[in-house]
């Protein structure tokens, strides 16, 4: 009862203030014209088109960033967290230093550093390093070629995706193989070669479709080509270099969490360095990693949000200037929250799945 | 189809090992082991010779400790006198300059009960007294209060407000942390549902969405009369968010705890409150109080997001340091301190974690 009297009350509260305010409620506001300019947009945006749709830029460029950062810092994160374990002590060390620097610093920290001091000391546009053609890196942002889709790309792409279910009927035969006889057929790289070797063949058969828009230097900067916003590399690589360091931390003790005795008494069976990995090290180890880095994953996305501090148009940054615009915090928090959750939601779906297959099955 | 055995091949047999001095014996198992360690040494050295050396040319060798912005411009490498001019600014943001020794009691108060609580001075219920007193103390020192000058909040600012505004979020949202996770461990399933709804709410979105709600949202709620200032706003905003996660914390530790405790406990007529009091929870946070300690650390690295509704905490004075036009283009300078500033008092407190850890009870023997 007192639940519902509190719940009561704050809304009344709501209510009168709104209409002090002179705001109005409800999701109406999505279809008005927004007029607010969004730099970076993955589908076409103008300032014409409804709040709704400024809002979804901003979520997809949430996914965008969020994605990307989760492959990177996996990979970067495994990395750091076998050397912390390496026998190498110059690699160990360095891999140690790395995790207790990053670890203990604020994101923001790292995202200001990023932005204003490590782009800012690259070159302008007109002195731009240039890695190979049409890959440059400025001030302005980090410049690659764009792909381009030319005639005959439906049957490259056709042909890569029969490969790709070829490989893995291979793969899937090379593991029953092994079932039924007890010799090893290695499924890994007879599917990759099988699928390396076809989408070579079918590239080239379909007469090359894939041609490239290269970045040019027009005016005071770069034009055409596929353009990394300096704002969207700051946070990439603030975000990919902060949870690095914590999924490192997981592997780390994963690995850790392995009793010597086990490597040990695999290395005496004769067991080849490969397979104690694969076949020993790797299956206990992702137990104790999986679970911890699930949550690194989720704060990840939810640190994408300080993308608003370094002013790269992510759901938050948008939000925030639609509630500037005309006062709507109630709804706008709401929709934020719906996204974040459902966002949380999936990855430990996702990563829940991924956890029951490397659990301890006990009957 | 015919049935292939496979026969046991055992591997080589290693050679005896060849005896080393010392030194070398050390450098070829840590540093050459094998090839592809050989290849890795090999490159990192090269890798940490690239720019390490000009690192510490820039930091020390080239840099320059005293003079102003054009003897800086002349050296070329770091300025250290731009943070030594603007380190009062850093510290304590536009807070009066006369009054600029309250802060520094305040400080030194907490500087004190730290080393003492590191060492296990203080232990117990004097240790607990002490941590709730301190923010009321600096509170009333930096606030002004019984004759000594009011000092508005709004200029309170720089490291002060940062360290202000994690001491308190962490010494309020402990405890509403443990009420949280006994609602949702033992309480009537209303309240259950009430307490996962608010931890699992909060928890899942960032900090900053609930900022800007204390921020915005939070007068829309309360009556027209009622009017809470910014900091206190934020404030609220920050004990919520930590409070959840303090919540989820400490749920573990009640987990941990075996039910022979609150049977033996029952059994002995203690009454049911008084159990959970004083077996229940004392037990629990003996186990959990390394990751208490990294939600601390966590919550004071999170009071740098302030800065987005608009606090001006250390990190904002130094964002806002490096745009000083007399100091134009020393923004390395102010980053670089800073790094070294959150660095010392996280990695201080995740030390005083580890040492607990080997005190505590799942203490490896």
């Amino acid at each position: 009862m007192a639940v519902l009297g509190v719940a009561y009350l704050l809304f009344s509260n709501t209510q009168r203030n709104l209409e002090i305010r002179g705001i109005e409620s409800g999701f109406a506001f999505l279809w008005q014209e927004a007029g607010l300019p969004i730099g970076d947009s993955l589908i076409d945006y103008d300032p014409s088109r409804g709040y709704g749709y400024a809002f979804l830029v901003g979520v997809l460029n949430t996914l965008l960033v969020s994605i990307l950062a989760i492959v990177f810092a996996t990979l970067l994160g495994i990395v750091v967290g076998v050397s912390r374990v390496s026998k190498n002590w110059l690699l160990a060390k360095c891999a140690s230093i790395y995790v207790e620097t990053l670890r203990n610093l604020p994101l923001l920290l790292i995202l200001f550093f990023v932005y204003t001091v490590v782009l800012a000391s690259f070159p302008h546009p007109r002195e731009a390093i240039e890695i190979a053609e049409g890959y440059y890196i400025s001030k302005r942002g980090i410049y690659l070629p764009r792909p381009l889709a030319e005639d005959g790309f439906a049957v490259f792409a056709i042909a890569s995706v029969v490969a790709l279910v070829l490989a893995l009927v291979f793969w899937r035969w090379a593991r029953n193989y092994k079932v039924r006889t007890g010799r090893s057929v290695s499924g890994f790289w007879g599917g990759l070669a099988i699928f390396v070797v076809l989408c070579a063949l079918s590239y080239f058969a379909s007469d090359k479709p894939i041609g490239s828009e290269l970045p040019v230097y027009k005016g005071f900067n770069f034009k055409g080509g596929f353009a990394l916003k300096p704002e969207f590399a700051a946070l990439l690589l603030g975000l990919v270099l902060y949870t690095a360091a914590f999924i490192g931390e997981n592997v780390r003790s994963g690995i850790q969490s392995v009793h010597a005795g086990q490597i040990e008494a695999a290395n005496a069976l004769g067991v080849s360095s490969g397979v104690v990995t694969r076949q020993v090290l790797l299956p206990q180890a992702l137990r104790v990693t999986i679970p911890a880095t699930t949550n690194d994953y989720a704060s990840l996305v939810k640190n994408s949000s300080l993308a608003v501090a370094i002013g790269y148009p992510d759901m938050v940054s948008v939000g925030g200037t639609i509630i500037g615009q005309n006062g709507q915090a109630v709804e706008i928090i709401a929709m934020w929250m719906a996204v974040y959750l459902t966002i949380n939601l999936f990855i430990s779906l996702g990563m829940n799945v991924l956890n029951a297959r490397v659990q301890i099955v006990e009957r | 189809m015919q049935e292939t055995t496979v026969t046991f091949q055992p591997t080589e047999p290693r050679p005896a090992p060849v005896h080393q001095t010392k030194a070398i014996a050390w450098l070829r198992s840590n540093l050459f082991g094998s090839w592809f360690d050989t290849l890795v040494t090999l490159a990192l050295t090269g890798l940490l010779l690239s720019f390490v050396p000009d690192l510490i040319r820039w930091l020390f060798v080239t840099a320059t400790f005293q003079g102003d912005d054009t003897v800086c411009r002349e050296n070329g490498g770091a300025c250290w006198p731009f943070i030594i001019e603007k380190f009062q600014v850093l510290m304590i943001g536009v807070y009066p300059q006369d009054l600029a020794w309250r802060p520094a009691i305040c400080a030194i108060a907490l500087v004190v009960l730290a080393w003492l609580t590191y060492w296990d001075r203080i232990r117990g219920v004097a240790l607990i007294v002490a941590w709730a007193v301190l923010p009321i103390f600096a509170l009333i020192m930096i606030g002004g209060a019984f004759g000594m000058q009011e000092v508005d909040q709004s200029v309170w600012g720089g490291l002060m407000l940062s360290i202000m505004l994690a001491l308190v979020g962490v010494i309020v949202s402990i405890p509403l942390g443990i009420l949280l996770a006994l609602g949702r461990h033992y309480g009537s399933p209303a309240i259950k549902v009430l307490c996962v709804t608010f931890i699992e709410l909060l928890r899942g979105v960032p900090l900053i969405t609930i900022l800007f709600m204390a921020s915005v949202m939070m007068p829309l709620f309360l009556p027209p009369e009622l009017v809470i200032n910014n900091l206190l706003r934020i404030q609220i905003g920050l004990i919520m968010f930590s409070s959840a996660y303090m919540a989820e914390v400490v749920r573990g530790g009640l987990q941990a705890i075996p039910k022979g405790q609150s049977e033996a406990s029952l059994s002995l007529g203690v009454s049911p409150v008084y159990t959970v009091a004083f077996i229940i929870v004392p037990q629990a946070l003996r186990h959990v109080l390394p990751p208490l300690i990294g939600r601390c650390i966590a919550l004071f690295k999170d009071t740098s997001l302030v800065i987005i509704v608009g606090l001006l905490d250390f990190l904002g004075m130094i964002k806002s340091a490096a745009l000083d036009t007399d100091w134009l283009g020393f923004q390395a300078e102010a980053y670089v301190f800073a790094a070294l500033v959150y660095w010392l008092i996280c990695y201080s407190l995740s030390l005083y974690g580890r040492q607990l850890e080997k005190r505590g009870p799942n203490a490896r023997t």
